[in-house]
């Protein structure tokens, strides 16, 4: 079992408390942290100093993507590759188009959006430093849990541990990673 | 208070017309009561009534499969289609399906972008019935071909004939749309799954369960800067959504509006269709929700004020209908075209003026009951109009294409049509997938959002915060 703690845990049970421990941690210095809740609590990423996602240029490209896909698509097979002439109307027109452009756009946006969130979040990652942890377990449940890495710059076995009890956290513990 | 303290009181308070603010969650339960109660649902063991359900709804989708391989092995010949219907059943169903989809969409994507809260406890039930429902739409749709195994002549790809799909077509457009519209639900559903999943996964007791739902929720933690990107890609969704549940439907009404057959060839069929499928959709979450609520016991969640919401966007989409009806008798008169004309009377007091007054009795009659309050709460009635609506609905996509098609512009051409047992089949079998689908969601899946539930409970959001916007779940 390793000797080098992986970080320090603490629980709150009460949101306001868990939105003020979160500035207090913020203002400290603290980065290699998060706070973990089981429903998304609003002011919470903010208290926290979370940076603006990136996610929004991931759907913008998407949505490009999309679209000149489908105006590219209908004008190449319409107006280059095969031109048929029906009934004397236009190779390409954009008019026509519309509805498969709309559609791909929309797609496009869709796929990337989701790609985005799940390489924002680095997801999948099926394992966890904090995973085995019962603590760390009740975040998806009722319980707000803080985690502050042991890599953080202003990580200190016991100074972090006191600085949570004292920000009201209930069961401030270290986590140690898990014996394999 | 207990649940059912706390209905007593609500229907007294009702009652007596006193003012009064009711939860959107009753019984007032802890976030950790929240999980027990939803998730205990996935942990509970499988009844002999779930099995002998499952058994017949697994039936009837196992006969309309054979109903389906006997129509692909002989040939469309078994189907009640003929000159000049060539669409009957098969594009009734499909447009049918897609519009029962689009509720879905609605309760996620539109009611979440008016913060309406009371969403969260019916948005995982009926986006998961929009993706069933869009899986029945595709199996009607791909079978009608009559040569479903060269499906994929409708996807532009490079061929020996050199040819691609007429971009110009309708028909063409509806590949795009329902397809994107598939995997768009699909994706929006998956994704506010993840948190539950997660929640989940932490709950179950058996290792295998854990190990599942441990996969599936992408190793999820509730780390508020992974829910930080998470919240703005779930308003990206809901905001794109939007659109296309409001394009898909039009691209669906395209396929009859491009065509010059009365009856068919009129601009108002985009807004109409899309009202009626909010409207038809609604109507069916409605029914399912309230046998689930009962079978479940999920009373607290969904409660008769969710129901009440329900019943007054039904009797709003169901006016918009009305007014369609309406305004087309009005403009086939004034257009002074006598086949518009015609069409219409035909439609009123011809060979299918039976199917015509089910649709306007069951569709614009029946939800005038939800102009009072007392009928808006009233569940046995809101169950049996939800029935009748759907009924309505189907009739009215069957009545567009059947009155259209049996007699247009050459009188010789003309000829009645009636369905035969396949197509029969295969409609019925398409409810078997349905709520087959339905009830394996219902049992391995959270029914109901967790997450977002969580979230609206009164206390569950910090005071002082700037979103001026925020109502918590003790305001209506």
């Amino acid at each position: 079992m390793s000797t080098i703690p992986v970080g320090v845990v603490g629980e709150f049970i009460e949101v306001n408390a868990a939105v003020s421990a979160a500035v207090k941690l913020r203002d400290a210095g603290f980065r290699n942290w998060d706070i973990h809740t089981p429903y998304p609590v609003h002011g919470l990423d903010k208290a926290m100093g979370v940076k603006r996602s990136m996610i929004s240029y991931f759907s913008f490209v998407g949505l490009l993507g999309g679209l000149s896909t489908a105006v590219g698509l209908q004008l190449w097979t319409g107006a280059i590759d095969y031109k048929l002439n029906i009934g004397g109307k236009g190779l390409f027109d954009w008019q026509f188009s519309i509805p498969i452009d709309f559609e791909l756009s929309i797609l496009g946006t869709a796929l990337l959006t989701v790609a985005g969130l799940f390489h924002l979040c680095r997801l999948p990652t099926w394992y966890n430093r904090y995973q085995d942890d019962e603590s760390f377990k009740k975040a998806t449940d009722d319980t707000f849990v803080v985690t502050i890495d042991s890599d953080d710059d202003r990580f200190s076995a016991e100074g972090t541990q006191e600085m949570l009890r004292k920000l009201g956290a209930a069961n401030v513990h270290l986590v140690h990673a898990t014996a394999e | 208070m207990t649940v059912v303290q706390e209905q007593e009181r609500l229907q007294a308070a009702l009652h007596n017309e006193e003012p009064v603010r009711e939860s959107l969650v009753l019984g007032n339960p802890s976030v950790r009561d929240v999980t027990a109660r939803i998730a205990s649902i996935v942990e509970s063991k499988i009844t002999l009534k779930y099995l002998a359900t499952l058994a017949v709804t697994g039936g009837m989708a196992a006969w309309g499969l054979f109903a389906l391989y006997y129509t692909i092995t002989t040939g469309i010949g078994v189907w009640g289609l003929n000159n000049p219907v060539g669409w009957g059943w098969d594009i009734t169903n499909f447009v049918f399906w897609i519009g029962i989809g689009h509720a879905g969409t609605l309760i996620s994507a539109i009611l979440f972008l008016f913060r309406q809260k009371w969403r969260t406890a019916i948005n995982r039930s009926a986006e998961a019935m929009t993706i069933f429902a869009v899986i029945c739409a595709l199996t009607m749709v791909l079978c009608h071909t009559g040569r479903p195994w060269l499906f994929y002549w409708l996807l532009p790809f490079p061929n020996q004939m050199q040819m691609w799909i007429n971009f110009r077509s309708p028909l063409a457009w509806d590949v795009f749309a329902v397809n994107t519209y598939f995997t768009v639900s699909a994706l929006f559903w998956f994704v506010g799954l993840i948190p539950d999943l997660a929640t989940l996964r932490n709950y179950v007791k058996s290792d295998l369960a854990k190990k599942i739902y441990g996969v599936l929720s992408m190793g999820w933690t509730g780390s508020t800067r992974h829910w930080h990107t998470y919240e703005i890609a779930y308003m990206i969704l809901a905001g794109i959504s939007t659109p296309l549940v409001l394009s898909v439907h039009s691209v669906v009404s395209f396929d009859f509006t491009v065509g010059i057959m009365p009856g068919w060839h009129t601009t108002i069929f985009p807004p109409y269709f899309v009202a009626g499928a909010i409207f038809s959709g609604f109507a069916m979450v409605m029914t399912l929700l309230i046998i689930t609520r009962e079978v479940l016991d999920l009373k607290q969640f969904i409660t008769l004020k969710h129901f009440e919401n329900m019943n007054k966007i039904m009797l709003a989409t169901g006016m918009m209908v009305g007014y369609a009806y309406a305004m087309e008798m009005f403009i086939a008169w004034y257009s002074g075209s006598d086949w518009e004309r015609w069409i219409f009377i035909n439609r009123a007091m011809g060979d299918y003026a039976w199917a015509y007054w089910t649709m306007v009795t069951c569709n614009v009659v029946s939800p005038q009951v939800f102009w009072f309050k007392a009928a808006r709460r009233n569940i046995p009635l809101m169950f049996v109009i939800s029935i009748f609506i759907n009924i309505g609905m189907w009739f009215e996509r069957f009545t567009i294409i059947a009155t259209t098609l049996h007699h247009d512009f050459l009188p010789a051409s003309w000829g009645y049509y009636s369905p035969t047992w396949v197509e029969i089949s295969i409609f019925i079998g398409t409810f078997g997938i349905f709520l087959s689908l339905f009830l394996l969601f219902a049992k391995f899946v959270p029914v109901i959002a967790i997450a977002e539930i969580k979230s609206i409970l009164p206390g569950a959001q910090p005071k002082h915060h700037h979103d001026t916007h925020h109502v918590d779940a003790a305001a209506h």
